[in-house]
């Protein structure tokens, strides 16, 4: 069964949780044995620009020296035989030069997402 | 019955008292278990203190009400209740707070009846149903 997770929001509580949590529960599926890739969309289309990094952080006197590494977590999941997808528009919307992404990463149009989504036997938007 | 052998499965993912969306699901599952369907729950992330054994109803100046005469919903109360409306109606409803997310918040004193599990739970649990909604935080 082909399934496709769709990531909605980017960073949400990423400091919180060391990770993206839908990123993170698609590689406990992919894990599992699941065939499932994921779309990037609205300001998650910033997960896959190399060269970002979370500088530490400190709250109440407490140091959190690593931050959580998002783009590590996508470009591990491509290196698992995942297919990662980016809206274009939402990439292009927020200035991100195309070239900075991960180049296993495909751009897909609005107009093509019902096309894209068509191919999944399951669609789930986080 | 037409409708007992589908399987919906629902994941959750916003904490108690902030969103509407959850009082909409447990609206949706609440209504599946009255047509008989067998329902999973998966609570993700803040939903897992839906279920939290420790939530407390209060009363409200503001509405110049009581404890008592305020009646404040609480999500524990009505988990508990489809909980028990499922095996009324020979239905089910099983629901599984995901383990490393009520570690994170402390929130391992749920009701009776709530599960800990994974997300490799989900999984299956997803691969054998008839559908599944995930309902997403902000």
């Amino acid at each position: 069964m082909k399934h496709l997770n769709i990531v909605s929001s980017g960073y949400r509580a990423t400091i919180e949780e060391q990770d993206d949590t839908v990123v993170w529960i698609t590689h406990c599926f992919r894990n599992a044995g699941g065939e499932i890739d994921m779309l990037l969309s609205g300001a998650a289309v910033n997960y896959p620009v190399r060269g970002q990094k979370v500088a530490p952080v400190t709250i109440g006197g407490r140091a959190q020296k690593h931050g959580p590494d998002v783009h590590g977590q996508v470009r591990e999941l491509v290196g698992k035989g995942a297919k990662v997808y980016a809206v274009r528009e939402d990439v292009e919307e927020r200035a991100i030069d195309s070239r900075k992404l991960l180049q296993e990463v495909e751009l897909v149009s609005r107009d093509d997402l019902p096309a894209l989504l068509s191919r999944y036997d399951r669609v789930w938007r986080w | 019955m037409k409708n007992a052998k589908k399987v919906l499965t629902f994941v959750l993912m916003d904490a108690p008292f902030e969103s509407s969306r959850t009082a909409t699901a447990l609206r949706m599952i609440d209504a599946s278990i009255r047509r008989g369907f067998t329902v999973n729950v998966f609570a993700y992330e803040g939903a897992v203190l839906l279920p939290f054994k420790h939530q407390q109803a209060h009363g409200n100046l503001v509405h110049g009400r009581d404890v008592e005469e305020e009646d404040h919903p609480l999500p524990r109360e009505w988990i508990h209740g489809m909980i028990a409306l499922a095996k009324k109606r020979g239905a089910s409803l099983h629901w599984v707070n995901c383990g490393l997310c009520v570690d994170e918040r402390g929130a391992g004193d749920a009701i009776d009846g709530v599960e800990r599990g994974t997300p490799a739970d989900l999984w299956k649990m997803a691969s054998e149903s008839d559908n599944t909604l995930v309902v997403p935080t902000a």
